[in-house]
């Protein structure tokens, strides 16, 4: 069958390139159907606990998504009159952004002051023009004075101010909800420059950071895809010195990709941060499959053997070996199902298609191609080839004793930093410093207050409930508490509203400036500043809808998950001791992504797990032998934990993205073992050789090919983790960096442990000989590159 | 202010109200214009009003709260009317009592009184726009109708619940205004609003107000039992229902002052 296969191919391979072609082209068209999602909520499934509780709380009060422009006048004055009226404007032209439900400014905070019986509430500029430098002071103290402004929407030093969009998307199209929003703030911000050339605007807030998932992903794919292509075509032309071989390869990579793409279209997918990186992973993974069966090829056509049985020979020997890594590589990539995020289970589902695709492309249209194109075949010793395998070999055998000790306890000493590695997801750093929105965030987080908010809903289960005074003081306390932690850049909480309308109605007295000891003074107040208050500014974000309960939001400085997670259980603590009988929720953004790698590494262990075993089970068939199966265990298991401890000293910090990256990983590291111990074992088992001259057997035959296939992935990963997206820069890196571990350990690791193992122990050796009937199959697996050439 | 609208205002009904609706060689703003004049004009006289207001508030999250409202309204010749509110429920704003003397342009004249404060406190605030006791009614949309809190500008005739419809649009002229325009269906026979669509600042759809189970007061007047709005945007809406409408009760000046405020519960 599989000949039969083989031999269709290269007799009709133009009617098996028109074929393939056809598939292509009709799978590719379904990628105009790929869209990208930019929301940062893709992260999360529909049952993640921290996005329900979020939801609902949007759903009881209102949205936070929202757009803020952070405005630096050029003499770091705020309180100018030019400055303000500069303010007004953008204001008010902040009311025509799409979507935009509500807008606060210094200019449109709705100050309130009392005069006799009289309660006046108005903007703090009501009318730009009017204003004089003499009204300077007094705003400014009004408003540095005003807790919901302090560090919100105006720094201490009154140098930087910010006019913050809340926005209510629609959802019902994110593709272009959120650049038609991005779109009208940069016309603002480009009309707000022409007319103020000599002040900064900065755009930050929810809605830039999801444009900036799309933007910056997309521009990933436009500027790494090419120099992936780039290192590809070079190291092929360079390492396999052809020129038909690396055309033929590059087309099995185009196919995979654009198969991939289209298949992904078609069963409607859409792009996110991470699964936008697939064309680079399916790019990477697809070229080890050509590069196997041209290495093959080229050797048996320098032993003189025609193109056409040369090809033939190569998918014979290559078929199965390419199959099985790609089965292993596609179910590395399958555990990522078991992610918790969406968008790594996308990723994982539509690399292992693209790896199959290109298994397929690789036994079909390449040796097609392969036919057709002249093919020459460069001279080249055996001896030069091998002589560097040849002597690392030899290395590897002397020093044997030093090298298995040596090793394990670099080993132990790597896993060892693993459990140090810091948990954070902070969506803030997944844009590295290059990225607008970052230097954005980073400027209002360094001048007013950062993007690490907690959202706490108070619950009084009454209706009117809010009003209570035992409430209000609970409310009061917490915010004190919370002001008083050193985290803490900001408090939003309706017990400063009520305060100072106490103060309002009891002639602007200071000492009123409390909370009110009658539920009824309270309900009152409210209800009169509430009729008072113009579009857009009244206080649903705060309370909701029977006044039975209310959201107070704080704003911390730069938090990781973990500090998050402590403060998060701070505040149900401070509940837990100081007023019990409310129901207290907390949520928000910040607290979604700081859960989400935590619970993505639980989901992701299991997963790996599974994956490990089913791996595992597929090696020992493959291997024909349980013994090497365990054995085989050691060096598939251990660079992912090896590298997560080499992590720690690189970044020390793993998240979200990081969490997936053993699962991914284990598919790929499982393949140089596969090749290496098939060889050790051919080696014994046909040719009776013991441990020593089976290990030099092995490095001689396939070591080259390894390290080959090696420079390639790793070269793929790393320009991967030249990402401005640091989710997928930092995936691509540890993931570079594990599978150059796993070479290591192959290399140097596993032959001494094998000849130790084998050597110790003659009878197992033997024992394992009886096996050798079954070893055709498992040579030819194991068999990748050249058949066993001049054993020493 | 009002020297100056009010004869502006009587010159123009009277000029308007004169020539036919439909009148020859109209422009849709003339058109829209007479149409609103003449829905005034065909409700005057009502004198004065008392009613009871219920308000159920949702949200997305499907959580109700209501409010209760007794109402009191006297019709003022050639200036806004004016309106005394007692609020009943919820409970810890009972007795809280809403005096407005509403002009139909510029600022309102408005006194709240707040019996846990036991004082009476004059309001300064132009907006209009804020929702009315957290519902999705803003005040401005529950304030008496004048012609001139509008430019108008009629669109077509369409078929509606009250047989056929004049679809005029209006533009607000206080700049505090929450809309840039407001959509509004009126019947041909009675002049009754069935449909009005508000549009938000940047011209978004923001909310639509029904008006169901019209009844006839007096031989002229009509007012609905229900009116129901829903915000498209936040997904909230809220439900007024009215019931014991009252007409010609006798209510004067007297009633409508800052010192009947006090006792108004």
């Amino acid at each position: 069958m599989r000949d039969r296969l083989f031999r269709f191919v290269l007799n009709h391979p133009v009617w098996v390139i028109l074929f393939t072609l056809i598939l292509v082209f009709g799978a590719a068209s379904g990628a105009q159907n790929l869209v990208f999602k930019s929301d940062y909520r893709v992260f999360f499934s529909k049952e993640n606990p921290q996005l329900t509780a979020f939801e609902s709380m949007q759903n009881i009060y209102s949205k936070s998504d929202n757009v803020a422009f952070i405005i630096s006048p050029p003499d770091g004055k705020v309180f100018t009159p030019r400055t303000l009226g500069a303010i007004y404007g953008l204001t008010d032209e902040a009311w025509q952004i799409p979507y935009s439900t509500r807008v606060d400014s210094i200019t449109n905070f709705q100050h309130t002051w009392s005069e006799e019986d009289d309660m006046i509430v108005e903007d703090l500029v009501l009318d730009p023009d009017t204003l004089t430098e003499a009204d300077m002071p007094r705003l400014q103290a009004i408003a540095l004075d005003e807790p919901n402004l302090l560090n919100k929407l105006v720094s201490p030093d009154a140098h930087v101010t910010i006019v913050n969009v809340t926005v209510q998307l629609p959802g019902k199209n994110p593709v272009v909800e959120v650049p038609e929003i991005v779109s009208k703030v940069r016309e603002m911000r480009a009309q707000f420059l022409e007319q103020y050339p000599d002040m900064e605007v900065r755009l930050s807030g929810m809605v830039m950071m999801n444009n900036t998932f799309a933007e910056s992903s997309l521009n990933d794919n436009a500027s790494l895809v090419p120099i992936m292509f780039g290192v590809v075509i070079a190291s092929m032309i360079f390492l396999l010195r052809t020129f038909s071989g690396t055309f033929a390869t590059v087309v099995v990579i185009l196919f995979s990709i654009a198969g991939t793409m289209g298949i992904a279209g078609w069963s409607g997918f859409f792009l996110t941060g991470p699964s936008a990186s697939t064309p680079i992973m399916v790019l990477t993974l697809a070229v080890a499959d050509c590069v196997h069966i041209l290495t093959t090829m080229f050797y048996e056509m320098r032993q003189g053997v025609d193109k056409r049985k040369a090809i033939e020979d190569s998918l014979r020997i290559n078929f199965q070996p390419i199959f099985l890594t790609s089965v292993t590589t596609a179910v590395g990539f399958l555990s990522l199902n078991f992610s918790d995020s969406p968008p790594f289970r996308d990723l994982g589902n539509m690399v292992a298609m693209g790896v199959m695709l290109a298994f397929v492309f690789s036994v079909t249209i390449f040796p097609a191609m392969l036919k057709l194109l002249p093919i020459k075949v460069a001279p080249m010793s055996d001896e030069e080839r091998n002589d560097l395998m040849h002597k690392l070999g030899t290395f590897v055998i002397h020093n044997r004793k030093v090298l298995l000790p040596g090793m394990a306890v670099v080993m132990a000493g790597l896993v060892t930093f693993t459990p140090q590695n810091e948990l954070n997801d902070d969506f803030v750093k997944y844009f590295d410093t290059s990225v607008p929105f970052r230097e954005a965030t980073d400027y209002m987080q360094d001048n007013l207050s950062g993007m690490t908010t907690m959202e706490i809903s108070i619950d009084s289960e009454e209706a009117s409930g809010i009003n209570k005074p035992a409430f209000l003081k609970a409310v009061g306390g917490l915010t004190d508490w919370l002001r008083a932690q050193p985290e803490t850049d900001h408090v939003n909480s309706i017990t400063d509203t009520i305060k100072r309308l106490n103060k309002n109605m009891h002639s602007d007295d200071p000492s009123y400036y409390t909370l009110p000891d009658e539920q009824e003074l309270s309900a009152q107040y409210l209800l009169l500043y509430e009729m008072s208050l113009p579009y857009g500014l009244d206080l649903n974000n705060q309370l909701n809808v029977d006044k039975s309960s209310t959201r107070v939001i704080s704003t911390f400085r730069n938090l990781t998950s973990n500090e998050q997670i402590e403060m998060e259980a701070k505040i149900y603590a401070w509940f837990a001791k100081n007023a019990p009988q409310y129901k207290v929720d907390v949520a928000s953004t910040s607290l979604m992504f700081a859960h989400i790698g935590q619970r993505n590494i639980y989901s992701m262990l299991f997963g790996t797990s599974v994956a490990l075993i089913l791996i595992s089970v597929m090696l020992g068939l493959a291997l024909r032998s349980v013994r090497y199966g365990f054995i085989s265990l050691i060096p598939n298991l251990a660079p992912a934990a090896m590298g997560f401890g080499l992590w720690f000293v690189v970044d020390g910090q793993v998240g979200l993205a990081l969490s997936v990256v053993a699962g991914m990983t284990l598919g790929i590291v499982v393949d140089d073992t596969v090749h290496f111990l098939s060889k050790y074992l051919y080696a014994r088992r046909e040719r009776g050789k013991d441990s020593q001259a089976a290990v030099r057997y092995a490095f001689n035959s396939v070591g080259r090919a390894l390290w080959v296939t090696t420079l390639v992935l790793v070269a793929g990963f790393m320009v991967l983790a030249q990402s401005s997206f640091k989710l997928n820069a930092d995936m691509g890196l540890l993931t570079a960096l594990t599978i150059l571990i796993a070479l290591v350990v192959d290399f140097l690791f596993l032959p001494p442990l094998l000849m130790k193992l084998d050597n110790g122990d003659n009878a197992t050796a033997t024992t394992e000989d009886t096996d050798a009937d079954a070893s055709t199959i498992t040579e030819k697996k194991g068999d990748t590159h050249e058949p066993a050439n001049q054993p020493v | 202010m009002n020297l100056l609208t009010n004869p502006f205002k009587s010159l123009l009904i009277a000029t308007l109200v004169a020539t036919p609706v439909a009148a020859l060689a109209e422009t849709p703003e003339e058109k829209g214009l007479s149409i609103s004049v003449a829905a005034k004009q065909s409700d005057l006289g009502w004198l004065d009003m008392q009613a009871q207001m219920n308000m159920v508030l949702r949200n997305k999250q499907g959580q109700e709260s209501v409010r209760e409202i007794r109402m009191k309204s006297l019709e003022v010749e050639d200036d806004g009317d004016k309106s005394l509110s007692v609020f009943d429920k919820p409970r810890d704003v009972k007795g809280t009592a809403f005096l407005s003397f509403s002009h139909p342009v510029g600022a309102d004249d408005q006194w709240l009184y707040l019996p846990a404060l036991k004082r009476v406190k004059r309001i300064a605030s132009r907006n209009k726009s804020g929702p009315f006791m957290g519902s999705e009614f803003a005040y401005e949309d529950l304030s008496s109708f004048e012609v001139e809190k509008y430019t108008y500008k009629f669109l077509r005739d369409e078929a509606c619940e009250g047989g056929t419809c004049y679809v005029v649009e209006q533009y607000p002229v206080d700049k505090n205004s929450g809309y840039t325009r407001r959509v509004v269906w009126l019947d041909h026979d009675e002049y009754r609003v069935w449909k009005i669509d508000f549009y938000d600042r940047k011209d978004a759809p923001l909310k639509t107000l029904t008006y169901h189970g019209y009844s006839e007061y007096l031989g002229k007047h009509w007012r609905p039992d229900m009116m129901k709005m829903v915000n498209h945007q936040t997904g909230k809406s809220t439900d007024l229902s009215y019931n014991s409408y009252e007409f010609k009760t006798g209510l004067t000046d007297k009633d409508f002052n800052k010192n009947t405020l006090k006792r108004a519960r």
